[in-house]
């Protein structure tokens, strides 16, 4: 694999080396629903055109549709302090679990990223006698819990199939020249830029988030972040990534692995609607969030946050219920893009012709084979006539 | 290199220089360049200038205390025209949040869309948005005597217009409404103490912020709608009497101190 295919001359270059200055983080993800893979450049070149809404604590990328070779086994990221908390965690991953294969997750040496971990993937798969009665995927949670919360200086980044998510300390540019984004394809890419405000900018603490197929990266803060920790400790999931996006991650896996809530609905678990919008709801209507509201009260996100929570074949762009932080959405034929600015969007593909800003609370959800329209409420007038037209 | 030997060589050279007429190329070019060299065409005494891709290069225009033409093309930055004193910017296309932030003097045209907070605490000139916008458009706008700042709106607002709105004129056209379709912007004027919302057709009483009310139009109210509504009129090219064909609703504040009790004991 060979770094090529990227614009890299179009990047604006900051001579004023006053890149640590700036503030908010950045988002973008898109999803090809017709299933069509796209190299690594596109999602590189969009988070880079944000760059300056991070500060070079954290950037990352989540890939789905990255390994078809192993698309049977779990992929796990892993990074490791050193050499030796990776043989321990190899060990431990080898009694837990029968590894198909693993490997360096290929990187090369970037100038401005200082003392990068190990980085290390393994497929592999639980066998049976090893799961003692716990379904396949709640045993790689508990697995994965495990390995964060118990060893040393090992963390576990992704752990989904065939898919996977690679990030680090530093700018989204030197990120993916680190991890060589740009050599992967995938159908669904997501990326990050950070500018960590309450917690450190670590490696692990670094979007996107991760846990079996789900990713989620987040601008935003999350000032529900205690009760929502707590809730979801009871649950089994242990927050070990000293900032407050990796609950997120836990709560989707939760909602909607578990409990099997659609995307849809996970929004307004998410970002309930306010209680006197629900007073001018249909009966129905009101009756359903109202119950949604008391049932998961404890996973209301507070706070100000954009997010995008990836999982296989589908994508769901959210924002807070008053909007305090940015989102921007476009369709081109098969493509949804969620973006934190849409100039970034305008620049990555300039046929996008139909963008949008969803209401905050308001889900934009993208699904592999299902071509993505935008929604009613958005579209320009001149065409909702055109389609009204037609109706009658 | 130093900084200073690099910021000689800067890319952003212009392309097409006619007498007073200039274009420039923007890709690849960082925003602080961009503004200096606008400055220094502008200060040469161009009176034209046409940039073209455009790609989220934020606070454009914002040095500016002369009277010089913009045209953008592309999709500019956040805090397009902040503190800016004079120009009068044209987008043709969308535009993001913080479009004139504490803009003082000029005019900002946008064929197309616009993120949230557009005029934020504006104090002087005038913002034309051809379609919509988003949240909080208008927060802390302010006036000072007849210094009175201006955003005509042709689609509709997201939530929390007006939001903490000071002084100056929020005019929305809701051009996609039908006849008997409401305004969907809840929490219009949360917060309001100054200032007036003009809203084509009706607005639903239950998302009205606390703080704000509907009051009947005075002759004087029409006259300055139908001042405003023409110029956006003919930014855009559109029939300034079809957008003047219903009543409007316009919403002032309940009192100058919504929050004077509030912390008060």
């Amino acid at each position: 694999m060979t770094w090529t295919g990227t614009r890299m001359g179009i990047f604006q270059e900051n001579v004023y080396n006053d890149q640590k200055v700036f503030d908010a983080c950045g988002l973008f993800g898109f999803i090809d629903t017709s299933g069509c893979k796209h190299n690594g450049t596109r999602i590189v070149e969009a988070i880079t055109n944000m760059k300056e809404r991070g500060n070079g604590l954290g950037a990352g990328y989540a890939a789905y549709g990255l390994y078809p070779e192993f698309s049977e086994h779990y992929a796990f990221h892993v990074m490791c302090q050193d050499e030796r908390a990776r043989e321990e965690l190899d060990t431990y991953l080898r009694r837990h679990f029968a590894v198909v294969h693993d490997e360096p997750i290929p990187h090369r040496h970037v100038e401005g990223i200082l003392d990068p971990p190990v980085v290390w993937r393994y497929f592999l798969f639980p066998q049976s006698a090893q799961m003692v009665g716990r379904s396949e995927e709640d045993y790689i949670v508990h697995q994965v819990m495990t390995i964060n919360s118990q060893l040393d200086n090992s963390f576990v980044v992704s752990s989904g199939k065939n898919m996977g998510i690679f990030k680090g300390v530093g700018h989204p540019d030197e990120i993916a020249e680190f991890y060589k984004i740009t050599d992967y394809e995938a159908y669904m890419w997501t990326g990050h830029t950070r500018f960590p405000t309450n917690t450190p900018g670590w490696w692990g603490g670094a979007h996107p988030f991760g846990l079996l197929d789900w990713s989620v990266v987040h601008n935003g803060e999350i000032s529900s972040y205690g009760i929502n920790r707590r809730y979801m400790e009871m649950h089994g999931y242990l927050c070990t990534m000293r900032t407050d996006t990796e609950v997120v991650a836990y709560a989707s896996d939760l909602i909607m692995r578990r409990h099997g809530l659609p995307p849809e609905i996970a929004a307004a678990v998410f970002a309930s609607p306010l209680w006197d919008e629900m007073e001018e709801m249909s009966e129905d209507e009101k009756h359903v969030y109202r119950v949604i509201r008391q049932t998961y009260g404890s996973i209301l996100l507070n706070g100000p946050f954009t997010v995008i929570i990836a999982r296989a074949g589908e994508m769901l762009g959210l924002g807070d219920r008053v909007r305090l932080r940015p989102l921007a959405a476009a369709v081109n034929e098969d493509i949804l893009y969620v973006s934190s600015e849409l100039s970034t969007i305008s620049l990555v593909d300039p046929e996008v012709k139909d963008s949008w800003t969803p209401l905050g609370g308001e889900p934009i959800v993208g699904r592999l084979g299902q071509k993505p329209k935008v929604p009613r409420a958005h579209r320009a007038d001149e065409e909702v006539v055109k389609e009204e037209a037609l109706h009658v | 290199m130093s900084d200073r030997a690099r910021m000689d060589m800067a890319p952003a050279t212009p392309s097409d220089s006619e007498g007073e007429a200039v274009s420039i190329d923007a890709p690849g070019v960082y925003y602080k360049q961009l503004n200096e060299q606008l400055k220094r065409l502008a200060d040469e005494g161009v009176k034209e200038i046409t940039i073209f891709g455009l790609a989220g290069q934020r606070y454009l225009g914002t040095n500016l205390r002369i009277p010089v033409r913009i045209l953008m093309h592309g999709v500019p930055g956040n805090d397009l025209g902040a503190f800016m004193d004079g120009p009068q910017i044209e987008v043709f296309g969308g535009v993001q949040d913080g479009v004139g932030n504490t803009m003082n003097e000029g005019s900002i045209v946008v064929h197309g869309s616009a993120g949230d907070i557009v005029g934020h605490s504006m104090r002087g000139g005038e913002i034309y948005i051809r379609d919509n916008v988003g949240y909080r458009v208008g927060i802390h706008m302010k006036q000072y005597e007849d210094v009175r700042p201006v955003i005509v709106i042709g689609g509709t607002a997201q939530h929390f217009l007006g939001e903490y709105m000071a002084g100056g004129v929020l005019i929305v056209l809701g051009r996609q409404l039908a006849t008997d379709e409401r305004h969907p912007s809840h929490y219009i004027g949360t917060g309001m103490h100054g200032g007036a919302i003009y809203m084509r057709g009706g607005v639903k009483g239950a998302f009205l912020g606390q703080e704000v009310g509907l009051v009947p139009m005075e002759p004087e109210d029409e006259e300055l709608l139908e001042a405003y509504v023409r110029t956006y009129a003919e930014h855009f090219k559109m029939d300034a009497s079809r957008l003047l064909d219903r009543p409007f609703s316009k919403l002032v504040p309940l009192t100058k101190r919504p929050y004077g009790r509030l912390y008060a004991y």
